[in-house]
C-alpha cells in the first residue's frame, strides 16, 4: 500500500488539467436529453477525442491514450474539477466499449470502438421490455436467423438518449423454444434500420430522456452479434459489471457534489440561512461517504491492476453511490429552504444551481442500472450466502 | 499508487486470526469475564509470542519493525475475535509513541519499555485527552496520562484507580488519580499537545481497524443464524426482509473498511490529513457496526437476545469500541468542524477542487 502518485501519474494529471482547463466549454451545454444538447454533448465529444482524452484507458488504435484504470481515475478527478460536460455516450464508452474489447472479434473491435470513442456514434442500450424490467431474462424481443441476417421482433423500452442514439446494444432471444437465461444473444443494431420506430418518452421534468424502441421484421446482419449466438446472458453480465461496477460513475462524480455541498453550507451560514446541527451533521457525513467511495473505487482499481476481477461487490458499488448521491441532493435543497423547489429561471433563483435537476436525476439511480432491491438480494445471495429460497 | 495489501501483510492476518481462532474463544472469553482482572496474562504471553504487542516496535528494540499498513489486518482479526487484551494502547497507541521519545532525555526510559512491551513484558494504558475513563489500567505496566499540555508516565504504584464497571464484560474501565508533582512528565507545551494528539488519532485508528473484524463477524453470525433457522417450512434467510437488512450492514461494513485501509496509511505517513482521516474513518465504522448489531440481532429473533446465544459479545464490543477513544458523533462533528469552519486540514482523496 502506497496512497502516493508517481510523478509520471503526476504529469499526466497536469497535462489533463490544463487540455482541461483551455478546452472545456465556459458556459454549461445544454442537457443531452434535448436533441440540441445531444449535438452540443457530440461536440464536445469530438473536441475530447481530438485532444486525446475520450478515453484514457483505451489503446490508441481504438481512440484512446492506453492508459491503466489509475490514470483514468486521475482523468476523471480532472474532468469533474474543471466542470465538463456529461458523457452523452456513456453507454457506449463506459459499458459497451469494455464488454467489445472483451468478447468482440478484431474486426468489431476495429469497427465499432473508434467511432464509439469519437462518439460519431452514439450507443444506446437496449435491454429492459415492458414485460422484463428486474427480470431480464424475461425478455421477450426475438432475433431470428435468416441466412446471414437475424431478424428482430418486439420491443424495447427506457432506452436512455433512445430517442437520438445512433445504434443499440441488446439482448434478444435468438432461440424462441428457449426461456429465462438460455437462448438470448447480444446484438448490436443500427437505429436506422428499416423496420425500427423508436418513440421518445419524457421523464418527469418534461425531457425525452429515453425512448421505446420497436422492431417489426428488423434485419441486422448476424456479424453484429457480440460473442456466441445463445450465450448473451453472459455478455450482458460483463456489461453490467461494468455498469455496476466501475466505469459508469466515478467518485469524483460524488466529491466534487459533496464539495459543492459543503460550499453550499458555508454559503448559507455566512448569509444568516437557517441551519440546525442535523443538517451539518448530514452535509459532513454526505463528504465522508463519498470520500469513501472514492477510496473503495481505488482498492477495487487496485485490486483489478494486481490480476483481480469484479464480481459480485458490484453491487455494493451501485447501492452506495446510487443511494449517497440522493442524500447530497436532498441536503442541499433542505439548505436552499424555500429557493428549493425554484428553477433556475426563476428571477429570485440566486444560488440553487442545479440541485434540484440534479435531485430529479439521482432519484433515478436506485432504479436504473439493476434496483438497488435487486442488487441487496445479489449482496445476500452471492457475498453473504444466505438461501434464494 | 496502490491500495492493496502484500502477502506478507494478509499472511499476518491469517496467522493472528489461526491464532485467536484457537486460543479466544466464546468459552475463553466468557472464562475471562468470570476472572477479577478479566485479563490473562497467559494469553498475553501467548500474543506476544505472534509478535502483536511488539507490531510496530523497532527491531533495534527486539520488535517486528512494521507498521500500520501490517497491523491493520492484523487488528482487524482481533476485532473479529472480540479480543479483549490492551493491544491497540500498548502496540498501537505506546509503542509509536515511546519510539518519538527516542532523542529525548527520555531517551532510556523509552527504550527499556520499548524493550519490554517487545519482550511481552508490558501491557500499557492510555488516557487521552477525549478519553477521561482509562481501560486495563489495572492490569497496566505503564500509563500514559494526559492533563493539560503535558503527558506523564505514571508507574502502577503512582495511581488510585476507581472500577467503572461496564456493559461489556469485556471492557475493565477505571478513573484514574494521580499526583502530577511526583509522577514524570514526558512532554509538554506543543510537543505534549503534539503526542496527546497522535495517541488519540492511534487508538482511534486502532479501534476503527478492530470494529472492522466486529462488524464483519456480527454480518457472518446473522447470515450463518439466518441460514439454518426455518419458519414456514423455510430457511428465515431466504425472506426478503431478512436479507436486505444484513445486505445493508455489509454495504456500510465494505466502504468503511477502504476509509479505514487509508487512516492506516495517514497514521502511518503521519499525512496532514491525519485526524481527519481517523475520525472519518472512526465516525463511520463505528455507526456501521452498531447497525449490523443491529441487524444482526433482529434476523436472530429472540435467541439473539439470551446471554447464553454469543452475540451479545460482538454487540458489546461495537458499543464499547465506538465509545472508545471518541464516540462516532465525536470524531463526525471534528469532520464537520475540518469541512465548514477550517482548521485541520479535510483534503478529499484524489479530486482536488478549483475553487475552496
Ligand atoms: C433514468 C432511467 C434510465 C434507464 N435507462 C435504461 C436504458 O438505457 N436501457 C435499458 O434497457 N433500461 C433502462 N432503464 C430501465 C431500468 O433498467 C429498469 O427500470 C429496471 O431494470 C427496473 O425495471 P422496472 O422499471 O420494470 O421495474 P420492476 O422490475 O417492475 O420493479 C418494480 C419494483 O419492484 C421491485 N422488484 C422487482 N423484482 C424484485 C425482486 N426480485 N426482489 C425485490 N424487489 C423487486 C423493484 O426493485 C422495484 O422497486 C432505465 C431506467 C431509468 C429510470
Amino acid at each position: 500500500m502506497d496512497l502516493t502518485y508517481t510523478p509520471e501519474q503526476n504529469a499526466f494529471r497536469a497535462e489533463a488539467r490544463s487540455w482541461l482547463e483551455a478546452s472545456v466549454p465556459k458556459e454549461p451545454l445544454a442537457s443531452f436529453d434535448t436533441l440540441e444538447g445531444f449535438e452540443a454533448h457530440r461536440e464536445w465529444e469530438k473536441k475530447l477525442h481530438a485532444g486525446g482524452f475520450a478515453m484514457v484507458p483505451w489503446p490508441t488504435e481504438y481512440g484512446g491514450r492506453g492508459a491503466d484504470l489509475l490514470e483514468w481515475l486521475i482523468f476523471e478527478e480532472e474532468y469533474y474539477r474543471a466542470g465538463a460536460p456529461g458523457r452523452v455516450n456513456q453507454n457506449g464508452i463506459f459499458l459497451l466499449g469494455p464488454t467489445i474489447m472483451e468478447y468482440g472479434t478484431p474486426e468489431q473491435k476495429a469497427r465499432f470502438l473508434p467511432k464509439m470513442a469519437s462518439s460519431e456514434e452514439v450507443w444506446a442500450q437496449g435491454w429492459s421490455e415492458p414485460n422484463a424490467g428486474s427480470d431480464m431474462a424475461a425478455i421477450q424481443t426475438t432475433a431470428i436467423r435468416d441466412g446471414d441476417d437475424y431478424v428482430i421482433n418486439g420491443q424495447k423500452t427506457w432506452a436512455s438518449r433512445g430517442a437520438y442514439a445512433h445504434w443499440l446494444f441488446g439482448l434478444f432471444r435468438t432461440d424462441p423454444e428457449s426461456s429465462r437465461h438460455k437462448g438470448l444473444t447480444f446484438v448490436l443494431v443500427p437505429m436506422d434500420t428499416p423496420g425500427i420506430t423508436v418513440r421518445p418518452i419524457e421523464k418527469i421534468n418534461g425531457k425525452k430522456a429515453f425512448a421505446e424502441v420497436f422492431f417489426d421484421d428488423a434485419r441486422v446482419p448476424v456479424a453484429n452479434r457480440l460473442g456466441e449466438e445463445g450465450a448473451g446472458w453472459g455478455v450482458a453480465m460483463a456489461t453490467a459489471g461494468f455498469e455496476r461496477g466501475l466505469m459508469l460513475r466515478s467518485p469524483a462524480r460524488f466529491q466534487s457534489t459533496a464539495h459543492r455541498l459543503v460550499k453550499l453550507y458555508r454559503e448559507t451560514v455566512a448569509a444568516g440561512g437557517f441551519v440546525d446541527s442535523a443538517l451539518r451533521n448530514r452535509v459532513t457525513q454526505c463528504w465522508i461517504r463519498a470520500e469513501a467511495y472514492a477510496l473503495n473505487t481505488y482498492q477495487t482499481v487496485s485490486r483489478l491492476l494486481a490480476g483481480g476481477k469484479i464480481g459480485a461487490e458490484a453491487s455494493l458499488n451501485k447501492i452506495f453511490w446510487s443511494e449517497l448521491d440522493i442524500e447530497i441532493h436532498t441536503v442541499a435543497l433542505a439548505l436552499l429552504e424555500s429557493h428549493g423547489e425554484l428553477l433556475p429561471s426563476a428571477p429570485a433563483a440566486g444560488n440553487v444551481g442545479d440541485w434540484l435537476e440534479g435531485y430529479i436525476f439521482a432519484l433515478a439511480g436506485p432504479i436504473y442500472a439493476g434496483t438497488n432491491e435487486i442488487q441487496r438480494n445479489i449482496i445476500a445471495e452471492r457475498i453473504l450466502g444466505l438461501p434464494r429460497k | 499508487m496502490d491500495f492493496g495489501f502484500s502477502e506478507d501483510q494478509t499472511l499476518l492476518q491469517q496467522t493472528v486470526r489461526d491464532f485467536l481462532e484457537k486460543e479466544c474463544t466464546p468459552d475463553a472469553i466468557r472464562a475471562l469475564w468470570d476472572r477479577e482482572t478479566g485479563r490473562s496474562s497467559e494469553l498475553w504471553a501467548q500474543l506476544s509470542a505472534i509478535g502483536l504487542p511488539a507490531l510496530l516496535v523497532p527491531e533495534t528494540y527486539g520488535g517486528l519493525g512494521l507498521d500500520e499498513r501490517d497491523a491493520v489486518l492484523a487488528l482487524e482479526e482481533t476485532g473479529r475475535f472480540a479480543l479483549a487484551e490492551p493491544i491497540v494502547t500498548t502496540a498501537i497507541v505506546a509503542a509509536p509513541l515511546l519510539c518519538h521519545l527516542a532523542d529525548t532525555e527520555h531517551a532510556a526510559f523509552a527504550a527499556s519499555w520499548l524493550e519490554r512491551i517487545a519482550a511481552g513484558d508490558a501491557r500499557v494504558a492510555v488516557a487521552s485527552a477525549n478519553q477521561p475513563l482509562v481501560s486495563d489500567a489495572h492490569v497496566a505496566n505503564l500509563l500514559l496520562l494526559s492533563k493539560g499540555d503535558r503527558l506523564y508516565a505514571a508507574n502502577p504504584d503512582q495511581v488510585q484507580l476507581t472500577p467503572q464497571p461496564a456493559n461489556d464484560q469485556s471492557q475493565r474501565l477505571f478513573s484514574v488519580d494521580w499526583d502530577a508533582e511526583k509522577t514524570l512528565c514526558l512532554a509538554s507545551g506543543e510537543d505534549g499537545l503534539s503526542l496527546q494528539a497522535e495517541m488519540l488519532d492511534r487508538g482511534a485508528f486502532g479501534c476503527a481497524a478492530q470494529l472492522l473484524g466486529v462488524a464483519d463477524r456480527l454480518i457472518e453470525m446473522g447470515a450463518l443464524y439466518a441460514s439454518q433457522r426455518k419458519q414456514f417450512g423455510v430457511p428465515v434467510g431466504s425472506f426478503q426482509a431478512v436479507k436486505h437488512r444484513l445486505a445493508n450492514a455489509k454495504v456500510d461494513l465494505e466502504y468503511g473498511r477502504s476509509i479505514v485501509h487509508r487512516s492506516a496509511h495517514s497514521v502511518f505517513t503521519n499525512s496532514p490529513s491525519r485526524s481527519v482521516d481517523v475520525s472519518s474513518a472512526k465516525g463511520f465504522i463505528g455507526e456501521a457496526a452498531r447497525f449490523a448489531a443491529g441487524e444482526s440481532l433482529q434476523v436472530h429473533g429472540a435467541i439473539g437476545y439470551t446471554y447464553e446465544q454469543d452475540l451479545h459479545i460482538w454487540m458489546k464490543r461495537a458499543w464499547s469500541l465506538d465509545l472508545a477513544f471518541g464516540s462516532g458523533a465525536w470524531h463526525r462533528a471534528r469532520v464537520g468542524d475540518a469541512l465548514m469552519d477550517g482548521g485541520l486540514s479535510a483534503p478529499h482523496f484524489g479530486y482536488e477542487p478549483r475553487d475552496l
